[in-house]
């Protein structure tokens, strides 16, 4: 009771214990400091090691025949690292997976937000969560019992009597993109979702007063205003269907092919994934030179993107 | 005795089990000012997006009677409401522009209604914005974020952007509660010289501004309109005694 009394009488002045204040803000401010730090160094760390690692075979090999060259022989008696048609099969699959996943993306998330009956929405978007959170594994296993024996019969009635299609089984990059195309759904939808609930109601109703329908409204003023949110989703996207290797490996085929349809391919992440556990020598430093390759890509891709987001969203703020 | 352009016969709406309009009857004349005044929450807003029907978006809304505009009921299943607020056009109380140039925010209700030609659209973009007398503050950054406006330019940039679309009438939702009073002034005049094309109701708080624009007034109070006269009888000669509290302002 005595001290009580003591603590109201000491609050009632303006002198505080300074000392015992100064203490906790500095020691907060240090331990935050100390967790950003560990971000960053998480980051200086990672590139560090993938040039420390991903440089020797570039010097052994040469930049121009790893890049450029077509013929992907690692364990052949005399070995070729080509893996240009592994790049390219990372930007084309990955960019049809954007050009397919991006647009279904933003317009259900249109659709639960704008259109959808509050009902339906409760019942679909608990649904795009779950999406989010199957492992991509599953994803691969599903694609090889349900996508890969549907696209084998439409390779087959697309082939018939070639001589030269090497058949895949279903293996092959349309697979591979459509399953990368639904990973990216739950990411560009809820992101995407998000961005346009926030669009203040009265510029909603701005538009309706103007004499616009509801799906004019939506895509002539909802979404421009939601516009930079939208891209942040489909940055995030592009990351994800970059980044992702175990269910692709799974429904691609993994040979190094030229990216059409059709074909069996392999891209950056499955050619890592698929062959580092045997390899040695050269043939593990050219590995890791494709890690380094697909670091490079996504630094690059990160950049630039944020770069046009930065762009997108100045129209939004005050000059 | 003037031509009314809105009639509105026993109008009556529910929110849910809130009955927030009660049996309101009234004549909007033509190219006139109608002023809607009453305490917060007296329903004058909600009658005000009742007559080019943005209570639509609302849910649970019940509503019953008669809107006539020109002779046709505004509520007949078979209007189309956006042609409805194509005629009927909105101002809010906040200033909402789009985030858009000054020039899209104005073209925006033209280009819905399909006008592409950019000589039609420019002529159309700059008449708009001269009838809400900001033009010759914008006309050298047109191309600029609306958003970089000062709250009174916005305020007029919606007023022009409504005007685009070369609406009949304007409702007009406090437009100035969220202005500082020499941007207030300006859009009063404004509101003067509007009279002119259009038929204006505008919903105030501001009794001084009520007085000061427009031709009619109806005072609200929980849902019903208590006295609906010109407004030189209202303010001078009131004939409810509970108008006559609410002006002088004993309550509200």
């Amino acid at each position: 009771m005595k001290s009580q009394t003591h603590a109201f009488v000491k609050e009632s002045t303006i002198v505080g214990s300074r000392k015992n204040k100064a203490v906790v803000e500095t020691a907060a401010q240090i331990i935050f400091t100390i967790c950003a730090f560990f971000a960053v160094l998480a980051v200086v760390s990672i590139t560090l090691y993938m040039i420390i690692s991903g440089t020797p075979a570039i010097f052994q090999v040469g930049l121009k025949e790893i890049l450029f060259g077509t013929v992907w022989k690692p364990t052949a008696a005399e070995p070729q690292y080509g893996i240009l048609y592994v790049i390219l099969t990372s930007i084309v699959g990955t960019g049809l997976a954007i050009l397919i996943g991006v647009p279904i993306g933003v317009l259900s998330a249109v659709f639960l937000a704008e259109v959808a009956p509050k009902k339906l929405a409760m019942i679909v978007k608990p649904a795009v969560e779950l999406l989010a959170g199957i492992p991509s594994v599953v994803y691969g296993l599903l694609g090889i019992y349900l996508l890969n024996p549907f696209m084998y019969k439409i390779e087959l009635a697309l082939f018939e009597g070639s001589k030269t299609h090497q058949f895949t089984g279903g293996a092959n990059l349309l697979s591979a993109v459509i399953v990368l195309a639904i990973m990216i759904l739950p990411t560009v939808i809820n992101i995407s979702e998000t961005s346009i609930r926030a669009v203040h109601p009265s510029i909603k109703a701005a538009s309706l007063a103007l004499g616009a329908s509801h799906i004019q409204t939506i895509f002539k003023s909802i979404l421009p205003a939601a516009k930079s949110g939208i891209i942040t989703a489909v940055v995030l996207g592009v990351g994800r269907a970059i980044g992702e290797a175990m269910a692709i490996t799974l429904v691609s085929g993994s040979s190094v092919n030229l990216p059409l349809p059709f074909n069996s391919v392999r891209f950056l992440t499955t050619a890592i994934v698929s062959e580092m556990g045997y390899s040695s020598g050269t043939h593990r430093q050219v590995l890791f030179t494709i890690g380094l390759v697909l670091f490079v890509f996504i630094m690059i891709i990160n950049v630039a993107l944020s770069k046009i987001l930065k762009k997108g969203g100045s129209a939004d703020e005050r000059q | 005795m003037e031509k009314s352009k809105i009639s509105v016969k026993n109008l009556n709406l529910h929110y849910g089990e809130n009955h927030a309009l009660k049996d309101v009857s009234m004549e909007i004349k033509d190219h006139a000012i109608t002023a809607f005044i009453g305490p917060s929450g007296c329903g004058k807003s909600t009658f005000l997006k009742c007559l080019n029907r943005m209570n639509d978006l609302v849910d649970n809304v019940r509503i019953e009677g008669q809107v006539l505009l020109d002779g046709e009921d505004i509520y007949d299943k078979r209007v189309d409401t956006t042609l409805l607020r194509k005629k009927v056009g909105m101002v809010f109380q906040q200033p909402n522009p789009f985030p858009m140039s000054i020039y899209d925010n104005v073209a925006y209700g033209p280009r819905l209604h399909g006008i592409k030609q950019k000589s039609k659209l420019d002529d159309i973009v700059e008449n708009a914005l001269r009838g809400a007398a900001i033009f010759d503050e914008v006309k050298d950054r047109l191309r600029k974020s609306a958003l970089g406006l000062s709250g009174g330019q916005q305020q007029r940039l919606c007023i022009a952007r409504a005007l685009a679309v070369e609406p009949e009438v304007l409702l007009m939702d406090e437009p100035t509660s969220a202005l500082d009073p020499i941007s207030t002034l300006k859009i009063e005049e404004l509101m003067e010289s509007l009279k002119k094309k259009y038929t204006v109701a505008i919903v105030t708080h501001n009794m001084q501004q009520a007085a000061r624009v427009s031709d009619d007034t109806a005072f609200f109070l929980v849902g019903e309109v208590v006295e609906f006269n010109s407004t030189q009888n209202i303010f001078s000669r009131p004939k409810d005694k509970r108008t006559e509290d609410y002006i002088t302002g004993r309550f509200g």
